[in-house]
């Protein structure tokens, strides 16, 4: 299943760049369709946050995954690079756990 | 002399993004796909945040099609970096198939950013380069979670929300775009009790739908 997932999303995300490239640029120019892909992964990033961090299953937890999601916040604020971020969350949860 | 410096540019962006490379292979094991399907994910798919959401679905355990539909969703603006980069950069035939498959952030990012006349070198260098570094980068990502083992235990799995903030901070440039993306997360809170998981990440791209009705 996880094959499947892996070889459909490959083919259908080279398809998207293809399309912009083949297809008549007027198909895509609409002002609307524009707006919503430009806006569109602000909101499925976010959820991707927010999922990642606080739910287990099909429940809202909180938990070390929260205090690293803290750190992290904290760090993109400075805007400290990118794997810091990603290191210092994990460690945070990390170290918590530990305790 | 401009030329060696987008050359240069090209490079730095190529190493900039490996650090998403390493932690995307990381997490990608940590999700519980082999070092290979990691590999293959770079390679084919090849648009970071797509890449991301594939394995961050599974990895909550979505279904496959969840997890697909939430990468294509991520993936509609690649078709207009393309429209965008067709005017920039002619190229036909089998070109034309290697130029789509380099069509991301960083590659259209550096080509309409460069001096005029230097567009193609631009794209054409940023996209190899982060192409070759950042499936460099997954290989040992994956290789370096695959030996580490229980990945709760180094908090491994609090390292992937905090890679999606990285990715969406650099996009939240004014209020519209902030509202837009805390109502994505507390839609996608309030149906992760009520939905499968990954359907709760396809209905937080609803919250773009006021701003396209309003005007």
């Amino acid at each position: 299943m996880i094959w499947a997932a892996v070889l459909a999303a490959s083919l259908g995300c080279y398809a998207l760049k293809l399309a912009g490239w083949s297809l008549p640029a007027r198909w895509l120019e609409r002002e609307r369709l524009q707006r919503a892909a430009v806006l569109l992964p602000l909101p499925l990033l976010a959820a991707l946050v927010a999922v990642q961090a606080f739910a287990d299953d099909r429940e809202v937890v909180l938990d070390e995954r929260a205090a690293g999601l803290l750190v992290a916040l904290g760090l993109v604020l400075v805007r400290a690079p990118f794997l810091l971020v990603v290191v210092a969350a994990a460690a945070t949860a990390g170290v918590l756990r530990a305790l | 002399m401009v030329r060696n410096a987008v050359l240069r540019d090209a490079l730095g962006i190529g190493v900039a993004v490996g650090a998403y490379g390493l932690s995307f292979g990381a997490a990608a094991v940590t999700a519980g796909l082999s070092t290979l399907q990691a590999c293959v994910l770079s390679l084919l798919l090849f648009t970071g945040a797509s890449q991301f959401a594939l394995v961050g679905v599974l990895g909550a355990g979505g279904s496959a099609v969840a997890a697909v539909a939430g990468a294509l969703l991520l993936g509609t603006r690649n078709s207009l970096y393309a429209v965008r980069l067709s005017s920039l950069v002619p190229v036909r035939g089998a070109r034309r198939a290697v130029a789509a498959q380099l069509t991301i952030d960083e590659s259209t990012g550096m080509a309409t950013a460069a001096p005029q006349g230097h567009e193609q070198t631009a794209f054409w260098a940023t996209g190899i380069s982060v192409y070759v570094l950042w499936n460099l980068a997954t290989l040992l990502g994956a290789l370096g979670a695959a030996r580490l083992g229980d990945p709760g235990v180094i908090g491994l799995d609090a390292a992937v929300p905090a890679a999606f903030l990285a990715l969406l901070a650099p996009q939240v440039r004014d209020r519209q775009r902030l509202a837009v993306a805390v109502a994505g997360g507390l839609v996608a809170l309030l149906a992760v009790p009520l939905t499968p998981p990954g359907v709760p990440v396809l209905l937080a791209g609803f919250a773009v739908v006021p701003l396209l009705v309003r005007r």
